[in-house]
């Protein structure tokens, strides 16, 4: 999933501090599992602002809604009425979500109050960890499934650097080497020969090096 | 094509003699005499000089251009180059422009990462890999071509060298990497700083039996401890360094105003045992800002006059 962080709320008075009338437009999906920005946080967040607004003595008045996805217009479609009513709306979608309200609702500002952080898993209750880049060309197969251009501070294709020890990361001991990750599965795969082979340069025309992606699914099309 | 190149190093190692190299640290600045100075204290007591990339993340002066200062006093460059900063078409164009100023050594490295340095904001570029850089460079001596298969005019032709750390984990990877290195066309070697010497025995064991000391030449690195304190800070705070326990209390054992001397004379027993280590063939010494020590070192050692 698509994992963020909500802004600071400092940050977040800051993007609303000219308008008198903004709606919190919540995302029910990735943003919701991650607690950034689902029905509950909108709620917190709203009270929250509404709050600290009062505290400065600035009146604000905050609506509040969520939708099922923010990313695509069937769903966008839902918050409609309550967007057109604002002269704001703060999301709490991720960037994607953030830019599809922008291109649908052209005249009303539409403001990020999620930052998007990476694609990722749940490692334990309120952990979560980068698992994947996006790089359009994935290579799982042979590293065992660990990810090396993600999981690697130095994006190495070609096994450890020298400071990986104890299993760590030397960039933040807390991180787990990818490498040492993907030896040690390598091995109970018995598929240590993978990394006896050179890895070429990748190419990173599938990436966002190539420009914004696109794809195009010609057989759905209608 | 199979053009080599014809350096001192190269010549030293491939006529089976023991070779010593040093390193220079270019300046955080565009002062050159201090790349000159460090040159002077270096000339005649090494075989050639290791000329840092912009080490620990951090802006200095580039590795090119004290190369060519170098170059200019008759010191013997290895110009060390890093996958951090550049991508594949920048590091190209400068091994091609490396190689026209006369620099005819490389060293391929990763880099440190940027979060280690003075400017942790900055982006990181690792576009390719070490062993990627290596293969680049061998192509293009071997084959004369750059990475999209353009014929070049007048290819590069570089002594490559590698870096290896045989006290970083996994170890029983760190054989199979270094063979990875030496299949993507490294020439030579020069390993982390050796303080742990039976770890560093056990991996070139592994090496020997494997063949691969047939293959390349194995520079063994040491590093002169200045204190304890040095010691201690070698061990807990740079990544994939080794200094035993037994090492760190030696040298707080003595009296402060003797841990300089204590520290080289540690140096003087490495280099002895590594010279009598089956497929070393030569040291690497990193006396980092500390240049002034190469020359006793190499004396000390008995390893003068450099051929």
């Amino acid at each position: 999933m698509i994992v963020g962080e909500q802004k600071p709320i400092s940050e977040i008075k800051e993007i609303i501090a000219p308008y008198k009338k903004i709606l919190i437009l919540g995302c029910g999906t990735c943003v919701k599992t991650c607690f950034a920005g689902g029905e509950d946080e909108v709620a917190v967040l709203a009270s929250a602002l509404r709050l600290a607004c009062k505290k400065d003595g600035k009146e604000i008045e905050i609506e509040e809604f969520t939708v099922e996805r923010q990313c695509e217009d069937e769903f966008i479609r839902e918050g409609a009425p309550a967007i057109s009513r604002n002269e704001g709306v703060l999301s709490l979608a991720c960037g994607a979500g953030v830019q599809a309200l922008a291109r649908r609702f052209v005249k009303i500002p539409i403001l990020p109050g999620v930052n998007t952080t990476f694609i990722g898993v749940l490692e334990k209750q309120g952990v979560f960890t980068e698992e994947c880049s996006g790089c359009g060309d994935c290579m799982l197969a042979i590293f065992g499934g660990i990810c090396p251009f993600t999981r690697c501070a130095k994006k190495l294709l070609n096994g450890p650097c020298g400071g990986s020890q104890n299993g760590k990361c030397e960039v933040n001991p807390e991180t787990d080497c990818a490498w040492q990750l993907i030896i040690e599965r390598l091995k109970i795969l018995g598929q240590m020969d993978n990394l006896r082979a050179y890895v070429p340069p990748k190419n990173w025309q599938t990436g966002l090096s190539g420009g914004p992606r696109k794809l195009v699914r010609e057989d759905h099309i209608i | 094509m199979n053009m080599k190149a014809s350096g001192k190093l190269q010549e030293i190692l491939s006529k089976g003699e023991f070779a010593v190299t040093a390193e220079c640290g270019p300046p955080r600045g565009a002062n050159s005499e201090i790349v000159r100075k460090k040159g002077e204290l270096l000339k005649g007591y090494v075989d050639a000089v290791n000329v840092t990339d912009n080490q620990t993340a951090i802006v200095r002066m580039s590795s090119i251009a004290a190369c060519t200062h170098l170059l200019q006093m008759g010191l013997e460059p290895v110009m060390q180059m890093v996958t951090r900063d550049r991508n594949r078409i920048a590091l190209q164009s400068d091994i091609m422009g490396a190689y026209s100023l006369g620099i005819t050594n490389i060293l391929c490295l990763s880099g440190d990462h940027q979060s280690f340095g003075s400017q942790p904001d900055a982006l990181n570029v690792f576009d390719i890999d070490s062993m990627n850089l290596i293969r680049t460079v061998q192509t293009m001596r071997e084959q004369g071509k750059d990475m999209s298969g353009f014929e070049l005019k007048g290819p590069p032709a570089m002594f490559i060298g590698a870096a290896a750390n045989p006290f970083a984990d996994p170890f029983e990877y760190r054989v199979i990497r270094l063979a990875k290195k030496i299949d993507a066309g490294a020439d030579f070697i020069q390993t982390q700083c050796i303080y742990n010497i039976d770890r560093f025995k056990e991996w070139i064991k592994m090496a020997r039996e494997e063949g691969l000391t047939e293959k390349v030449h194995i520079l063994g690195g040491v590093t002169p401890l200045k204190s304890a304190g040095m010691a201690k800070f070698m061990n807990n705070k740079v990544a994939g360094m080794d200094v035993p326990e037994s090492l760190i209390k030696r040298i707080a054992g003595v009296p402060k105003e003797e841990a300089v001397k204590e520290g080289l004379k540690i140096c003087q027993e490495t280099i002895a045992q590594l010279r009598e280590i089956k497929g070393v063939h030569g040291i690497h010494i990193m006396a980092i800002e500390w240049e002034e020590i190469v020359g006793e070192i190499v004396e000390e050692a008995g390893l003068l006059p450099r051929p």
